[in-house]
């Protein structure tokens, strides 16, 4: 993990040689004054929101999964990531709609993390109401499709009205980035990263024999409803947060949990949490790392990199195994 | 002889299902009891109730009204932790694909006993060995829980529901897939935990003539009717004919089967 760290934060645009970093970081001697600059409020900052980003993504795919017993759930497909991006698209493209100040005000970093949290506890809060009154996970997951298809018509809708440079900033966004993030920005993802990891502690036991499905579970006297509340509160501030810090990534939370249990070959949660969060960080580094294309002043969206090495995983581990499990 | 103290106790029950406007009854007055150590069937056609009475029994679904006791307590005061250390389940319903071993699915059982985060105790590690040893699956232990037969897997189920070390385990169709071998052999392990450990199992099924020679006692329910009374006398009092309302089958008494007529 160290390394992968280390190797993420020595390359960039920007070529900084690897001893230069070490003295940077651990003696605070640098020899050039951009590079303290690049490592400390770019690199450093990057690394970490990656790590954060990466084992969220993970943790919430694997709770998801377990809790709708299908292996294809994830973040997006309960539809929370569409409802964060539902209130940036709201913000940004409504802003041009409106235009004068508007549009000022829809430009800041904090703007844009009010909206999408909003967005996406919006959803969260529809797809509980509807939770309390559908039985069958099955029809939940269904509900979190169509709010995906419905956040995607209206962000259509908006784009057709609005100004292009609206439209390629918000395009920008969808791209995801996980640089930008000043030191505080980063604290306040740390906070609600920990408040959703407390969440989840109570539920370690209870998703274990969820392994079982809903109805065994109750008989090994599993409080069933304050389970899956548990699990949807924390999987959507992880969600949330992820997204309005660093745009919606994809395939990481669906992707992840997969190979975690090809390789820990186990779906004991008590290995399998840290297991998810220590790979997903690993993937989000790397495809980081990717991302900046070294040597190069060019910096690809990171939510391609994702989507191109996620899916062909997901693909060759389903022709694997011919089924894939939880 | 001494007067044996029930564990389960009906009076006036009536099951089905309740939703604000109407209520739709699947059977009424239900009467019945159950002791520690009595191996009983329910026996019905296809959807008659046998699930929502066993559904009802393990507060899956709410009763419509009358009482249910568990050993003198009213079921709905019991919660649902307590309530499963008392009843343990096997369901028809197919557990979804994991990465789950044997040994791991039987351990699950000890969930109502284990702290927050499901440690084992060492206690919880003995019931675990001795649940294993009681249905003989030392063997395939430490196999992952989808590398076995149907077969198998239901003594896993069985098995885990023995580790949750409770008086009653209800069981919805528990030979349903199974071939006659295997069926045979569920129907004696579960007689021989009725037997042994005292246990009371309950369980619905459609094996009437393994349920005529295995169970102390055969609930009946037909559309009008809830009979409850030991094999022998159901047939004798040709109850046992009350069983389907075809006129081409009869319940013959020579070969302790249904034929047709």
């Amino acid at each position: 993990m160290l390394i992968f760290i280390i190797i993420n934060i020595s390359f960039g645009s920007v070529n900084i040689p690897l001893k230069a970093i070490f003295n940077t970081i651990l003696n605070n001697d640098t020899a050039k004054e951009t590079w303290h600059s690049i490592i400390f409020n770019y690199r450093i900052p990057k690394a970490i929101t990656a790590i954060l980003v990466g084992s969220g993504l993970a943790i919430s795919g694997l709770l998801m999964q377990t809790l709708f017993r299908n292996p294809l759930a994830g973040p997006y497909v309960l539809g929370i990531s569409s409802g964060a991006s539902l209130g940036v698209a709201i913000l940004l493209l409504g802003a041009s709609i409106l235009g004068g100040g508007f549009i000022a005000f829809s430009q800041s970093n904090i703007a844009l993390s009010i909206a999408a949290s909003l967005g996406s506890f919006l959803v969260l809060f529809t797809v509980m109401i509807v939770a309390r009154n559908v039985k069958n996970t099955m029809t939940l997951l269904i509900i979190g499709l169509m709010f995906s298809s419905f956040a995607a018509a209206i962000i259509s809708v908006l784009s057709y009205f609005s100004s292009a440079e609206m439209l390629q900033q918000y395009i920008f966004w969808s791209f995801g980035s996980l640089g930008n993030l000043s030191w505080n920005e980063i604290l306040i993802f740390i906070i609600i990263y920990i408040l959703a990891l407390v969440l989840i502690l109570p539920t370690i036991k209870p998703l274990n024999s969820l392994l079982l499905g809903e109805n065994y579970a109750k008989s090994l006297g599993i409080n069933f409803n304050r389970t899956k509340n548990l699990i949807l509160i924390s999987t959507s501030l992880f969600t949330g947060v992820i997204t309005a810090f660093s745009g919606p990534i994809a395939f990481i939370g669906l992707a992840t949990p997969h190979i975690t249990k090809l390789i820990f070959n186990t779906s004991n949660h008590k290995v399998l949490i840290p297991a998810v969060a220590f790979l997903g960080s690993i993937f989000m580094l790397i495809s980081d790392t990717i991302a900046q294309l070294p040597y190069s002043e060019f910096t690809l969206p990171i939510n391609a990199i994702t989507s191109l090495f996620g899916a062909p995983i997901v693909i060759w581990l389903i022709l694997r195994k011919k089924k894939i499990s939880l | 002889m001494s007067v044996k103290k029930h564990i389960i106790k009906a009076e006036d029950l009536v099951i089905g299902y309740a939703s604000k406007k109407v209520n739709t009854i699947i059977a009424k007055n239900l009467y019945f009891e159950l002791f520690p150590g009595e191996l009983v069937c329910v026996l019905g056609k296809n959807g008659i109730g046998k699930s929502t009475l066993l559904k009802t029994l393990t507060k899956v679904q709410p009763k419509i009204s009358g009482n249910i006791l568990w050993k003198n307590k009213n079921l709905d005061q019991i919660n649902q932790n307590k309530f499963a250390k008392s009843v343990s389940v096997v369901l028809t319903e197919k557990i979804p694909a994991s990465n789950l071993t044997v040994y791991e699915l039987i351990a699950l059982g000890r969930q109502p006993y284990t702290n927050w985060f499901g440690s084992l105790t060492e206690e919880d590690k003995k019931q675990i060995k001795q649940a294993i040893e009681q249905v003989h699956l030392q063997k395939i232990a430490h196999k992952r829980c989808d590398e076995l037969s149907d077969g198998q897997l239901q003594r896993v189920m069985i098995c885990r529901a023995l580790a949750q070390n409770t008086d009653v385990i209800i069981l919805d169709e528990p030979t349903a897939h199974l071939d006659v071998q295997h069926k045979i052999e569920t129907f004696k392990l579960l007689q021989n935990l009725a037997i042994k450990l005292n246990k009371t199992i309950l369980i619905s099924t459609h094996e009437i003539q393994l349920a005529m020679q295995m169970a102390n006692k055969l609930w009946l329910m037909t559309k009008s009717d809830f009979i409850t009374g030991s094999p022998k006398y159901l047939v004798k009092n040709d109850v046992i004919n009350q069983l389907f309302d075809s006129n081409t089958i009869h319940f013959d008494k020579n070969s302790n089967q249904f034929k047709m007529i």
